[in-house]
């Protein structure tokens, strides 16, 4: 199948030429394969919250269709669009983050949600993605023009972002931009020393968070010790993969699903492991691993610092993300309610998901090679690369 | 764009800058794939362990949940193996169902959970699941044995306390019908009585038991006394089909019954097995025994006479008649009026010895050697006295078990072979039936030619199913009274045993009822002639037509198996019931 000739020249079809294919097919499989898993995991948890028995199924669909339309919107953005986009977006998220740290009501012991057209959103899902792609610009401003202080900018910024996520408190997401930008700042190429130096604060700061948040402690403390307490979710996980074996209980035959209240979003990676087994798993892995390894590699192409800074830091979220979905649900690491990009219910998550994913493609896409000395630069790279590579 | 203006101003010093950093981004973005790839890899490991290795790997062994044992796949974990009717009906097997256990740790809302439970299982009441939930105990039991679909709305209580424990029931899909002869077993899978009980070594094994019943035939059965006991408003009956070839029990039906699935709710009347533990005074169809020994001792002809005109009186006995005939009989008319005291004569004639060693070689002296352990020992006058030689003639005085009767009749109708009951199917066709004999085959004829009159013109002619050639004999026991003096008028033990073709018999059927009372259909009587008898006429008329025996003729057949007694019959009397 052409839908675009190539040389079609039109504004779709340049973008159709350019645009990482593979990288939106593999999005496409993980929509499908959460559209199927909302499918079986979400209408027990909804009768049990007496809503209708499709109610998530048929949220998550609604989302679905300004989150794509948010993802190819955004995928056929300049670079310059992008991180303005992103400057713009930060700027409402934080705003809103303030805002519902000032009014917001408490749900699940933290202050995250805000209610618009009723849909919950969480204003830090968008402040994320948003933050990384402005830091990322920040970060490649400096290397571009003088005495620009654009890494500071960058960590002031992180510094207010953090302390607005932990004041909701959310460790989650503050984890997840720390290792967002300690990824940018270790592609940015900072001497390893410093990122020692970082690393060795971020564990103070878990330490710190450890004991000055009763539930870190005992998520941590009952990981460390399955003895010690309540493991309740993680207990059910594992039964999940074990009851799934090789090929799983059959879809829509599992039982996790009526145990977890969050069967939906937080550990759909059990409710898969249980009804479609080992195979089906690995299949879901190989997906993130493949997104993961042709974004990256398709960063080694790129010449600009941006770019690399920016879709880095968006992959390596994607990544972590579901890195600690999967974690948590195998009991890898401390039970941590983290979403599994574009399978797990979560309109916040999905929404900012295809921004981020959006913003992925946007600056992934193959450059125009107008300018001869830009042209020639990216071939000598390339070729550079390729020595290097030997 | 300022950023574009200052990139050109800055070109040439920027361009070395840029493209060293950039290969140094590029090594890092190496790295961090790496990190990922590992990562991912660890997952991929992780997901094999679990599913695989203590998922698929380890069905039953150790679990991660701490609560659950590790165990060595021991004899207990053998499912129990089914009960099998003759055609390979099941009747009991054992499936693994849910039990429902909570943690109250881990309960949220005991209220709206135990609310949820009471309405799934109506029999729970609220304040005991309610107070469970409360509980200090990491685990307690709300209830065993659930099936798939109860299973399936306690999840959807949503209650993260609630779980469930995979146990092994025993379930009988026959329900009620066979309770008594397959028994029960405990929560742990422990045969109680029955056959479960006899056998519970066996079914531990693994190895399915067929047994010797046919559950179309207990269908019949059961059916026919229950309708029976209900028409006569009974306390309750029993019966068996027997094949009388080899004393395989084709159907054994004590009522009332219980459910196997919840023997505890039953009450211990209903558990009592009537067949096998009952032991009553049967009364007249012992007259088949004292008349068998007649022939077998003394060989006399049937022209031989009794003068029952007048009650014998023993001591403070009175033996009297109660479809007198006050006249002299013969002995097919002793037989076919059940003259008591034309009975006792006999008795009397045989001898006191030779009458109980006759009764202890059909098996009635001693307790029944059987499969199922629910036996007891019959009744037997000690010391035996002459009286008891007359009592025991018409079957008072001496009780014993329904199945031990239906032995001792089997064992002289099938030609005089001893048989001894059994509810194990034999493998071989001959096997069960023994090489002893107990009467010859001229008085097993004999005898056969009296059960016939008896249906054909006696006081059993409500059993007789056209073509079918039945023959039997009521008997219509007064019960003992309460007062522990003489017997009691009112109450009754009404019984018949028939057995068909009764010109080469195959089956014998016995149906007793305790204490039926007389209705309207039958002008008041309660006595076997109107209860027992017209039951196993029922019941062979279905019989037939489940085994597909072709009727005979009878029109075109010889003149009836029994009618050449008919010549020592001198006057047509009254002899309903």
């Amino acid at each position: 199948m052409k839908l675009f000739s190539r040389t079609d020249k039109s504004f779709l079809g340049r973008w159709w030429w350019t645009v990482d294919r593979g990288l939106i097919s593999a999005f496409m499989v993980l929509v499908v394969f959460g559209i199927v898993l909302i499918t079986t995991a979400s209408p027990p948890v909804a009768r049990h919250l007496g809503l209708g028995e499709y109610h998530f199924l048929i949220r998550h669909l609604i989302m679905l269709v300004p989150a794509l339309g948010i993802m190819f919107f955004t995928s056929m953005l300049e670079k310059r669009q992008v991180w303005r986009l992103a400057s713009l977006g930060l700027i409402g998220a934080l705003l809103a983050m303030i805002i519902v740290l000032a009014t917001g009501m408490e749900i699940k012991g933290a202050q995250r949600w805000i209610h618009i057209f009723g849909f919950s959103l969480q204003p830090s899902e968008f402040a994320k993605p948003c933050f990384v792609i402005v830091a990322a610009w920040l970060m490649s401003l400096q290397k571009t023009r003088e005495n620009f202080q654009g890494n500071y900018y960058a960590a002031g910024l992180y510094l207010f972002v953090v302390t607005l996520l932990l004041l909701q408190p959310d460790l989650g997401m503050t984890f997840i931009v720390t290792c967002c930008w300690a990824a940018q700042i270790f592609l940015a190429g900072f001497p390893f020393r410093l990122l020692l130096a970082f690393g060795g604060l971020g564990i103070v700061g878990l330490i710190t968070a450890y004991f000055s948040f009763h539930h870190v402690h005992s998520r941590i403390n009952r990981f460390l010790d399955p003895e010690s307490g309540d493991n309740f979710q993680v207990e059910k996980s594992l039964e999940a993969f074990q009851n799934g074996g090789f090929l799983g209980a059959g879809p829509g035959q599992g039982s996790v699903k009526l145990h977890l209240p969050d069967a939906h979003a937080d550990f759909i990676f059990s409710v898969a492991g249980e009804e479609l087994g080992l195979v089906f798993i690995l299949v879901i892995v190989l997906v993130f691993g493949f997104i993961l390894l042709r974004g990256y590699n398709r960063l080694m192409e790129s010449d600009d610092m941006f770019t690399v800074l920016g879709a880095g830091g968006l992959l390596t979220m994607f990544g972590l993300q579901a890195l600690v979905h999967m974690g948590s649900a195998l009991n890898l690491l401390p039970a941590k309610g983290m979403t599994l990009p574009f399978i797990s219910y979560g309109g916040s998550s999905v929404l900012s998901m295809g921004f981020a994913m959006g913003a992925v493609l946007a600056l992934t896409r193959k450059q125009k090679r107008s300018g001869v000395s830009k042209g020639g630069l990216s071939h000598s790279l390339k070729a550079g690369r390729r020595i290097g590579k030997m | 764009m300022i950023f574009q203006a200052a990139m050109r101003r800055n070109a040439i010093k920027i361009e070395g800058e840029r493209s060293s950093s950039l290969g140094l981004a590029r090594g890092r973005l190496v790295l961090i794939s790496g990190f990922f790839v590992l990562a991912y890899m660890v997952l991929a490991v992780r997901a094999f362990d679990l599913t695989i290795l203590q998922g698929e790997l380890s069905q039953g062994g150790e679990r991660t949940n701490g609560a659950e044992q590790a165990s060595v796949p021991a004899p207990g974990d053998i499912l129990r193996a089914d009960i099998v009717d003759r055609n390979g009906v099941l009747l009991a097997t054992t499936l693994e169902t849910a039990s429902l256990y909570a943690d109250p740790r881990y309960i949220s809302n005991p209220q709206v959970a135990a609310e949820g439970i009471v309405k799934i299982f109506p029999q729970l009441s609220f304040g005991d699941v309610l107070q469970k939930l409360q509980s200090d105990k990491r685990f307690v039991w709300i209830k065993r044995g659930i099936t798939p679909d109860e299973q399936y709305k306690v999840l959807e209580i949503g209650e993260p306390g609630l779980s469930f424990r995979a146990e092994k029931k025993r379930i009988y899909p026959q329900g009620n019908l066979i309770s008594h002869m397959l028994g029960y077993v405990d929560i742990d899978g422990h045969g109680q009585a029955g056959i479960e009980r006899s056998f519970n070594k066996y079914l531990g094994y693994g190895d399915p038991l067929a047994l010797s019943l046919d559950v179309r035939l207990q269908h019949i059965l059961h059916r026919e006394i229950e309708k029976t006991v209900k028409d006569f408003d009974a306390l309750g009956g029993a019966g068996v089909i027997m094949d009388v070839t080899n004393g395989e029990i084709l159907a054994g039906v004590s009522l009332p019954d219980f459910d196997p699935h919840n023997p505890g709710a039953a009450k211990s009347s209903a558990i009592f097995n009537g067949l096998t533990l009952g032991v009553y005074e049967l009364g007249s169809v012992f007259k088949i025994f004292s008349t068998a020994a007649l022939f077998e001792t003394l060989n006399v002809p049937m022209s031989t006479t009794f003068d029952a005109r007048e009650p014998i009186k023993i001591g403070r006995f009175t033996i009297s008649d109660y479809h007198a005939q006050d006249r002299v009989l013969t002995v097919p008319e002793v037989f076919m009026y059940s003259s008591n005291i034309g009975s006792a004569m006999m008795g009397q004639a045989v001898g006191t010895d030779a009458l109980q060693g006759f009764y202890r070689d059909l098996g009635l002296l001693d307790p029944l050697d059987f499969e199922i352990k629910e036996v007891t020992k019959p009744l037997v006058p000690s010391p035996w006295g002459d009286v008891h030689t007359l009592t025991a003639s018409y079957g008072h005085g001496i009780a014993t078990t329904p199945l031990q009767l239906v032995s001792a009749v089997s064992s002289i109708v099938n030609g005089g072979y001893l048989v001894k009951p059994t509810l194990v199917r034999t493998a071989s066709e001959d096997k069960g039936r023994s090489d002893v004999r107990v009467v010859s085959e001229q008085t097993a004829h004999r005898m056969r030619q009296l059960l016939r009159l008896v249906v054909t013109d006696g006081t059993g002619k409500k059993a007789d199913v056209p073509g079918y050639h039945v023959g039997g004999k009521t008997g219509t026991a007064e019960k003992p009274g309460r007062t522990k003096k003489g017997y009691d008028h009112s109450r009754l033990l009404s019984s018949f045993v028939g057995v068909f073709p009764v010109d080469a018999p195959k089956y014998a059927i016995f149906i007793v009822i305790d204490e039926p009372k007389g209705t309207k259909a039958s002008f008041g009587y309660a006595t076997a002639g109107w209860t027992a008898a017209p039951a196993v006429s029922r019941v062979i008329s279905s019989m037939v037509s489940v085994l597909g025996l072709a009727p005979v003729d009878q029109v075109a057949s010889s003149p009836d198996f029994g009618s050449e007694l008919k010549q020592f019959i001198s006057v047509k009397g009254r002899h309903e019931g």
